[in-house]
């Protein structure tokens, strides 16, 4: 029980610290991605330690392997300077996200105390993949599907983008 | 419990990372030496002993350590130091779910030779395989260098490309065995089945007649699973980025590619790390597609049987458990060998080329192959019900 609350502690301060310097660094595209990368594996290790086996799997395999990645490789492919931004338009910005950031800090805050429920024993084989994929393929597979066919619209449209260009050379 | 962890992590670091890697650099040369019609490496000596070139590997570990260790002007100073330790850490802690061994009982302990026994062990792979894209990226973007940036853009463009291919011509198996965890795949293909049971199943042939019965097959992934084989092991190899995928080095084309910039030691860590995966592939392919630790047509429960009824029930696993090391061992050399030679046979393929076998023909394939899967399962149980 100790062990598991000192690596949650562990894994919370590193996903904050690791979360604020992605944010607050404008200097370096490529550090600030890192430091996104560090975030999503201390998210996925606080899954870990609430038994969420496969999200916590496709947590590192999917966003910090695969679209992080993707992130890395188009700022090393367009190299964004910090004064690809003008200052005016980065006040203003700034200035709205810690508004809404404020608001939805302070609404939590004042959420907390009753949200939290009683501890329940967890049912046999959460979050692995078998109760997973049970529900995935059984009760939400509607919902699967239609997501998926977004998916396949949003690559259809892609490809048609990219090949309009190509035809336009 | 801790204990038996740390000794279990302590062989298979010290197995893979102390005696193959250094070893099969000396294999490669050997090899392609042989291949070539060369000598290959027998200069290095202690006191005039050679012992077959065997000291190579010692003289460039001495070598790269005492190298002067070069930061570029201009470099990302912690990004270029941090980097091939992204690209080695993964590719050392992958033979955490990899059984080396069964399950033995010796009186009331159980040992279980895996480090880490846990049921998503191969999304456990593909999720630190992921990862050791960044130490590709890191080092190209770090070092301050176009031909190294074309180098690391190169590679995780093909890493990111292989991936989707390698996850997906790996389902047939899990449709095949019915789970995802290394350990139970191990016993799953620890046992035969007889080739011609399908006629019996489906009725054309009522009994099998014992002549057909004879002819029984381990029921291993590469038998269960062919072309998943295949496409696997071939994406496994892109990922590691050895020629023929080498694009990402390229040295004809861009100098070095990713790593150019680095010198001494830390040129070493990208130069090992590029070894020990050699041997981690060869694990996850031992492991998934050749029978892992079991021996062909030797079931475990029938060692164990014969040489109990004689020695004792613990000497009989003791003797099972060298003997499936010993197995195990024996067919990731195999796999290392089957690598060299085709990392030695075949030419560097052209980046569009790589592109396209990704995406063209491995994926369709893959697809293709599942769905193939899925139907022959659904048929054989319609038929067995």
């Amino acid at each position: 029980m100790t062990a598991s609350l000192l690596f949650f502690y562990l894994f919370a301060v590193l996903a904050l610290v690791s979360a604020l310097g992605m944010v607050l660094n404008t200097r370096n595209t490529v550090a600030a991605a890192m430091c996104l990368v560090v975030t999503m594996l201390a998210l996925a290790g606080i899954y870990l330690l609430l038994d969420a086996y496969l999200i916590a799997a496709l947590q590192v395999l999917v966003y910090a392997g695969a679209i992080v990645v993707l992130f890395v490789f188009v700022v090393m492919l367009l190299n964004l300077r910090s004064d690809a931004f003008p200052p005016s338009r980065q006040l203003a910005s700034k200035g709205i996200v810690v508004l809404l950031g404020g608001f939805v800090l302070w609404r939590l805050v004042l959420l907390l105390p009753g949200m939290l429920p009683a501890q329940q024993p967890l049912p046999a084989g959460f979050g692995g993949y078998q109760a997973v994929a049970l529900e995935l393929f059984t009760r939400w597979v509607l919902p699967f599907e239609v997501a998926s066919f977004l998916l396949l619209a949003a690559i259809v449209g892609a490809v048609v983008l990219a090949k309009r260009r190509l035809d336009s050379r | 419990m801790p204990l038996d962890v740390l000794i279990k992590t302590l062989f298979i670091v010290l197995v893979v990372v102390g005696a193959f890697a250094p070893v099969i650099t000396w294999i490669e040369r050997k090899q392609s030496a042989v291949m070539q019609d060369r000598v290959g490496a027998n200069r290095a000596d202690v006191m005039g002993v050679t012992v077959l070139g065997l000291l190579h590997p010692l003289a460039d570990v001495i070598k790269l350590i005492t190298k002067e260790d070069v930061v570029p002007a201009g470099a990302n100073r912690v990004m270029h130091l941090i980097a091939p330790l992204i690209a080695a850490i993964p590719s050392i802690i992958a033979f955490a779910v990899i059984p080396y061994g069964g399950v033995y009982h010796f009186g009331d302990t159980t040992v279980n030779l895996v480090v880490a026994d846990v049921d998503w062990g191969v999304l456990y792979l593909f999720a630190i395989g992921s990862l050791a894209t960044y130490g590709t990226v890191l080092s190209g973007w770090a070092s301050n260098n176009n031909w190294a940036l074309l180098g690391s853009l190169r590679g995780s463009a093909q890493m990111i490309s292989y991936e989707v291919t390698m996850g997906l011509s790996i389902v047939g198996v899990f449709m095949c065995f019915g789970t995802l965890k290394l350990t139970d795949m191990a016993f799953a293909q620890d046992a035969t089945f007889r080739v011609f049971g399908f006629l019996e199943a489906f009725g054309w042939m009522h009994p099998l007649p014992a002549w057909l019965s004879w002819a029984q097959l381990p029921t291993w992934g590469i038998v269960l699973q062919p072309l998943g084989f295949v496409l696997f092991l071939t994406c496994i190899m892109a990922e590691n980025k050895r020629p023929p995928f080498d694009i990402p080095e390229g040295e004809s084309e861009i100098v070095a590619g990713y790593f150019m910039e680095y010198s001494g030691m830390r040129f070493g860590l990208f130069y090992m790390s590029e070894f020990i995966e050699v041997v981690v592939i060869a694990g996850i392919v031992t492991a998934i597609f050749l029978g892992g630790w079991s021996i062909p047509w030797l079931p475990s429960a029938r060692i164990v049987a014969h040489v109990s009824a004689t020695f004792g029930d613990g000497f009989a696993n003791g003797v099972c458990m060298l003997l499936h090391v010993l197995t195990f061992f024996a067919k990731v050399l195999l796999m290392i060998w089957l690598q060299m030679t085709i990392r030695w046979t075949l030419p560097r393929f052209r980046y569009d080329q790589v592109m396209d076998l990704c995406w063209k023909i491995m994926l369709p394939l893959s697809l293709a192959n599942i769905v193939v899967t899925g139907a022959v399962i659904l048929l054989i149980q319609g038929a067995t019900k």
